[in-house]
C-alpha cells in the first residue's frame, strides 16, 4: 500500500511556479527522501501534504486521506517537523513534549515507546527552556514532539540543515531506528550524501522533478563516462578544463576534479596528455562510478 | 619558517573566550597567510561563531592576543571592521532593494566614493554577468545569485581579508562550485578567504583547515597533511575521528 499518493500536483507564488506538475508514491513503511536545493519546493510540498497549503491543482492522500476534504483526520495520524524551530521557547523540554501529547489527546506514556530512545538522550536537560537549547538538541526534541502522538507517517523537512557532519550522521542513525518501528518516513534534506541513506529517492530542482529511484538505480541510470582526476592544485586543472574544446563538464569533487568528455570516447591517455601540452602535473586520472551528486548535477544541467 | 608580517592576514596565540565558568574557546592559536583559503571547521557549538567574532572585531576576547589584517584585535576593533569583509550564513542583502542599490549601499557604508562606488559595481556587475540585471530587486533573483552576489559584495571595499560564514549552506551542487571558483578567485587575487563549511569536499578546497572541538583546535594543516598524520581517507573521516558531539552539551 502507499502511505503518500500526490497526483499532479501544481503551486504557484505568483509567477513562482513552486510545484510543477509533481507526481509521486511512497509506500508504507518506507524511508524516502526527496533530496534539492533551497528553493526546489521541498517545503511547498511537505507544507500541502501535511494539509497547511492548498495547491492550484492536483491531489494527493496520506493514508488514503485527502490533503484537502480530511484535513481534520490527516492531522491526527501525521508527525510534522518543519524545517525551522517551531516549538515554544518559554516552555521547557519537558513542558513541550507534555503539551504536543496534550492536544493530541495522548499521554507521554503512551507515546514513550517510540521517543525513548531519542528522549532519553535530552532528558537531562528537561527542565531547561527550549529557546537555550543548542542546536542539536532542538532538533531532537523537535523529533520527539512530532512523535509522541505515535502518527502513522513523519514529514521531517530538513532535519539536518545547518547541522555538523557528526550530529547529521547520528541523526539518521535515529532515522533507520525509527524505520524499524514501521513508520513510513518522507524526509528532505539539501545534503545529495544523505540520498544513500534512503530506501527510495526524487531529486527535485525548480518545483519538478528530476528522477525517482533507490540511490543505487539513479546511479546506474548515470549512462556517461566519469573521470577522477587527482591534481596537486585543483583550480588549475578546473581553468584548464574550461577552456578544453573535449570538456563537457568538470566539477570539484572534494580532492579531485570529475570530468565528462564531449563525446564519450574521450580516453585516460587523452586526457593525460592534455594536462602534459597544458604543462599542469596530475596525480592520477582513472575511471570511477559516480555518486548521487554527480548525478544531480547532470539532470540539472538538462543534458541527459 | 619566519614568515614576516606583511605577508600574515591572521596571527593569533592563545586566544580565549570565557562566558562565567564556561569556556568557549580555549587558547587558540593560528597564523593564516596572505591569499591562503583557510578552513574553519567544527561541529556545531565548538566555539567557531564565538572565534569569529573576536577576530571580526564584533567581541573581545578574555585572554590572548593577535592581528588581523596588521591590526590588533584588542586595541583596533574598528580599523578590523574596515579592512575586512563578512559575508554571513543568512542571506546578508536587502530584498527589497535592487542589485544596484545594494552595492551602493555597502559599498557607501565601507566609504568608497561615487565614481569609485560606479567603477567597482559596474565591473562587478560585468564580472557576475548580471550587468542586465543591475535594477532588478534582489528578492527575485535565484538564490544561486543572491549567494554570488552577496560574495561580491563582501568584498566591494577589496578587503585583505574576507570571513565567510557557511555560505552554500543549501545551496545545489551547480552553485555550490562556481561560489567556490569565486572564492578561488578571490584568493588568487591575494585576498585571504577564511570559510566555514559543514561539507566536507568543501574543506578539502582549502590550502589549509583548523578542526575545533570543545573550544580548542584539534588539527590544524593541509588536508593532505592531515589525513596522513591521522590516517584518515578524507576529511569526513577525520571529523567523525575528532569531533564529538558538542550538541548535547
Amino acid at each position: 500500500m502507499n502511505s503518500i499518493k500526490i497526483n499532479n500536483v501544481c503551486k504557484s507564488f505568483g509567477e513562482v511556479k513552486a510545484l510543477d506538475n509533481i507526481s509521486l508514491e511512497i509506500h508504507d513503511g518506507e524511508l524516502f527522501g526527496l533530496i534539492g536545493p533551497d528553493g526546489a519546493g521541498k517545503t511547498t510540498l511537505f507544507k500541502s501534504l501535511v494539509t497547511l497549503l492548498r495547491c492550484d491543482s492536483g491531489n494527493s492522500t496520506v493514508c488514503e486521506l485527502d490533503t484537502v476534504t480530511n484535513r481534520k483526520e490527516i492531522r491526527q495520524i501525521v508527525g510534522y517537523m518543519p524545517g525551522t524551530f517551531s516549538l515554544y521557547s518559554d516552555l521547557t523540554v519537558y513542558e513541550n513534549l507534555k503539551f504536543f501529547a496534550d492536544i493530541f489527546g495522548t499521554t507521554i506514556e503512551k507515546g514513550y515507546d517510540l521517543i525513548k530512545d531519542i528522549w532519553v538522550q535530552i532528558e537531562p536537560f528537561k527542565n531547561r527552556l527550549s529557546g537555550k537549547l543548542s542546536g542539536g538538541m532542538k532538533q531532537k526534541l523537535a523529533l520527539c514532539c512530532a512523535l509522541v502522538h505515535q502518527p502513522e507517517v513523519l514529514f521531517l523537512d530538513e532535519p539536518t540543515t545547518g547541522v555538523d557532519p557528526v550530529s547529521r550522521k547520528e541523526f539518521w542513525q535515529m532515522l533507520r531506528k525509527l524505520k524499524e518501528k514501521k513508520i513510513t518516513i518522507f524526509v528532505s534534506t539539501p545534503y545529495m550524501d544523505e540520498a544513500v541513506l534512503c530506501d527510495r529517492v526524487a531529486l527535485i530542482q525548480d518545483g519538478r522533478i528530476l528522477s525517482i529511484d533507490t540511490p543505487e538505480g539513479v546511479i546506474d541510470s548515470f549512462s556517461r563516462d566519469l573521470y577522477e582526476i587527482k591534481p596537486h592544485r585543483i583550480y588549475d586543472v578546473l581553468k584548464a578544463l574550461y577552456k578544453w574544446d573535449k570538456s563537457y563538464s568538470s566539477n570539484a569533487f572534494g580532492n579531485s576534479v570529475h570530468f565528462i568528455g564531449k563525446d564519450d570516447n574521450v580516453s585516460v591517455e587523452q586526457i593525460l596528455s592534455f594536462f602534459k601540452d597544458s604543462g599542469i602535473s596530475v596525480e592520477y586520472v582513472k575511471r570511477i562510478k559516480p555518486s548521487i551528486e554527480d548525478c544531480f548535477i547532470e539532470f540539472m544541467s538538462g543534458k541527459k | 619558517m619566519v614568515i614576516s608580517n606583511q605577508e600574515i592576514s591572521v596571527h593569533i596565540k592563545d586566544l580565549t573566550k570565557k562566558f562565567g565558568d564556561f569556556t568557549a574557546v580555549n587558547k587558540i592559536s593560528l597564523d593564516v597567510k596572505k591569499g591562503e583559503i583557510f578552513g574553519f571547521l567544527g561541529a556545531n557549538g565548538a566555539g567557531k561563531t564565538t572565534a569569529m567574532r573576536m577576530l571580526c572585531g564584533l567581541s573581545y576576547c578574555t585572554s590572548g592576543e593577535g592581528t588581523v589584517a596588521g591590526f590588533d584585535i584588542n586595541t583596533q576593533q574598528e580599523e578590523i571592521k574596515r579592512n575586512i569583509g563578512y559575508m554571513s550564513q543568512k542571506f546578508s542583502l536587502y530584498e527589497d532593494l535592487t542589485v544596484f542599490e545594494n552595492i551602493r549601499f555597502y559599498a557607501s557604508v565601507y566609504g568608497l566614493s561615487s565614481e569609485k562606488i560606479k567603477e567597482r559595481g559596474d565591473m562587478l556587475l560585468k564580472r557576475l554577468g548580471m550587468s542586465e540585471h543591475k535594477n532588478t530587486f534582489v528578492k527575485s533573483l535565484p538564490l544561486g545569485w543572491k549567494q554570488k552576489l552577496a560574495f561580491s559584495i563582501a568584498v566591494v571595499h577589496n578587503p585583505k581579508i574576507v570571513f565567510l560564514d557557511e555560505p552554500t549552506g543549501g545551496v545545489d551542487p551547480v552553485t555550490r562550485r562556481s561560489f567556490w571558483n569565486l572564492i578561488y578567485e578571490a584568493a588568487e587575487n591575494g585576498t585571504t578567504v577564511f570559510v566555514t563549511t559543514h561539507y566536507m569536499d568543501e574543506a578539502e578546497y582549502c590550502d589549509r583547515i583548523s578542526l575545533m572541538v570543545n573550544g580548542r583546535i584539534m588539527a590544524l594543516g593541509a588536508p593532505d597533511d592531515l589525513k596522513k598524520e591521522f590516517n584518515v581517507e578524507n576529511m569526513n573521516g577525520l571529523f567523525y575521528l575528532l569531533a564529538r558531539d558538542t550538541s548535547t552539551l
